[in-house]
């Protein structure tokens, strides 16, 4: 019962939000609006109270058993040392909760998104290996391409330039689009099987 | 009086903004391909998809875990919520490999960046495990939730990588820049890795660092694929005649845009 019910809510909004797409009146725009933005983020705060119970919860669990504890003692400081400083000193310029934010997060994020300078450098070593002739010729395309990206100019010919353009706005566009076209209609077919009911698997699988 | 505001202005012709009427058109047209394909008994017979190697592989990675006895991680990717088609596509491949592991009786963790997906998720490997019949191997501390900032998440699945030492991977959702972070964390950890995005972009990175990749539509076709349902393989179908379409209009676009170069009426 309780799935058919979520099928029907389903179907509501689902066909509910298509038609309102349609519409160039505001008070209809103000509603999909409301729908998009309004209630989705009452769904998100109740359930985002839900995963950080979880997230405490397991955290409390491995600290108990010795399971990865300094890890999952910092992250229990941090989830509880950030609220804090916002609730008693706001977020303001000069507050804790921005010195934190701009002393300790951000750096630690730059450290995260810099490992991928490395992880690029060693997947490409792997990717562009000439093993086969597919490989091959994938390795001179990305040649051309770092050739003609690099600051080397005035050294590096014209044709090179006008090469590596070539191959990134036609053969490796028209691959990009024919993947794309195929994600489109994936996601077009997928959603329909969703609102129709056809496809059930995200409510859990009949008995 | 809210209802009759509504019937008042469907009813207004100028209700309808007619600058998306092609987004229409094509709606309508795709809706009842797929509606034929689905329920037209005759179009649901004799239907077969192509061997997928990422999906045939499923069964191996699972395998693998089972007689390492390492766990098995699945993770959605930073990039979407719940509403996106990639992450429901996403879930119906989590359900059958969830079935699988509590067969197994092998772990398998699930960390994510969006708490409504941890709370869905939950439910499908739950019902999942109960299907297969062994609904006291759910492990309901195994799907959680990590953190909502990128790095934060790509971080922490990387700590869980490194730590756990999966013997499998299955990296399928919607991934931004954390999808090499995460692909080449598992190649270094020696991990059986399956993935699959709806990012052209992300797509190129995988396909470098992980053992199979769903490209395109193979994700969305994966449901149907592992389930044997008849309806959804109806579907897949679907997806067939409307790229058939588009391939037709492209033609004859083409050629009308070569003999009359003025014409725009393809411009839609």
């Amino acid at each position: 019962m309780t799935r058919r019910i979520a099928q029907i809510v389903c179907f509501a909004f689902g066909a509910l939000l298509f038609a309102l797409y349609f519409s160039q009146l505001p008070a209809v725009r103000s509603l999909n609006t409301t729908i998009m933005i309004d209630y989705w983020q009452i769904i998100f705060a109740i359930t985002l109270l839900v995963g950080v119970i979880s997230f405490v919860k397991i955290s409390v669990t491995n600290i108990r058993r010795g399971d990865s504890r300094p890890y999952r003692i910092i992250s229990l400081i941090g989830l509880t040392v950030m609220p804090v400083f916002a609730i008693f000193w706001g977020i303001k310029g000069d507050s804790p909760f921005m010195w934190m934010f701009e002393y300790v997060q951000a750096p630690m994020q730059s450290t995260v998104f810099a490992l991928l300078a490395f992880f690029v450098a060693s997947a490409s070593f792997r990717g562009f290996r000439a093993r086969s002739a597919p490989a091959a010729v994938l390795l001179a395309a990305a040649i051309l391409t770092l050739l003609s990206r690099s600051s080397l100019e005035g050294i590096v010919p014209q044709i090179v330039t006008d090469a590596a353009d070539w191959v990134r706005g036609n053969p490796s566009m028209a691959a990009r689009r024919a993947i794309l076209i195929g994600i489109g209609l994936g996601s077009l077919t997928t959603s329909l099987r969703v609102i129709l009911g056809i496809e059930r698997t995200w409510l859990g699988r009949e008995k | 009086m809210k209802i009759a505001f509504f019937i008042a202005t469907a009813v207004d012709p100028s209700w309808f903004d007619m600058n998306r009427m092609p987004i229409l058109i094509i709606s309508a047209i795709s809706v009842l391909v797929v509606l034929y394909t689905t329920f037209c008994k005759r179009s649901r017979e004799h239907f077969k998809l192509r061997e997928i190697a990422g999906l045939k592989a499923i069964e191996e990675a699972i395998g693998r875990a089972t007689e390492m006895a390492r766990p098995l991680l699945f993770t959605p990717g930073w990039g979407g919520d719940i509403q996106r088609p990639t992450t429901i596509a996403s879930m119906n491949i989590l359900s059958h490999v969830a079935q699988k592991t509590s067969q197994y009786d092998c772990r398998l963790v699930y960390p994510t960046h969006d708490p409504v997906i941890m709370t869905v998720a939950q439910e499908v490997i739950r019902e999942a495990y109960a299907q297969a019949g062994y609904p006291d191997r759910y492990r309901n501390d195994d799907i959680f939730y990590v953190s909502s900032s990128q790095f934060g998440y790509a971080a922490a699945v990387d700590g869980l990588i490194s730590r756990l030492k999966p013997a499998s991977v299955f990296l399928l959702g919607t991934f931004e820049a954390e999808s090499l972070i995460l692909a080449e964390t598992a190649n270094i950890n020696g991990s059986i890795q399956i993935a699959g995005t709806d990012s052209t972009i992300q797509l190129s990175f995988f396909i470098v660092a992980c053992d199979y990749v769903l490209i395109g539509e193979e994700l969305f076709a994966a449901s149907g694929y592992l389930s044997g349902d008849h309806s959804i393989l109806a579907s897949v179908r679907a997806q067939d005649i409307l790229k058939a379409l588009i391939i037709l209009i492209i033609i004859i676009a083409t050629l009308w845009a070569t003999v009359d170069p003025s014409s725009t009426w393809w411009r839609f």
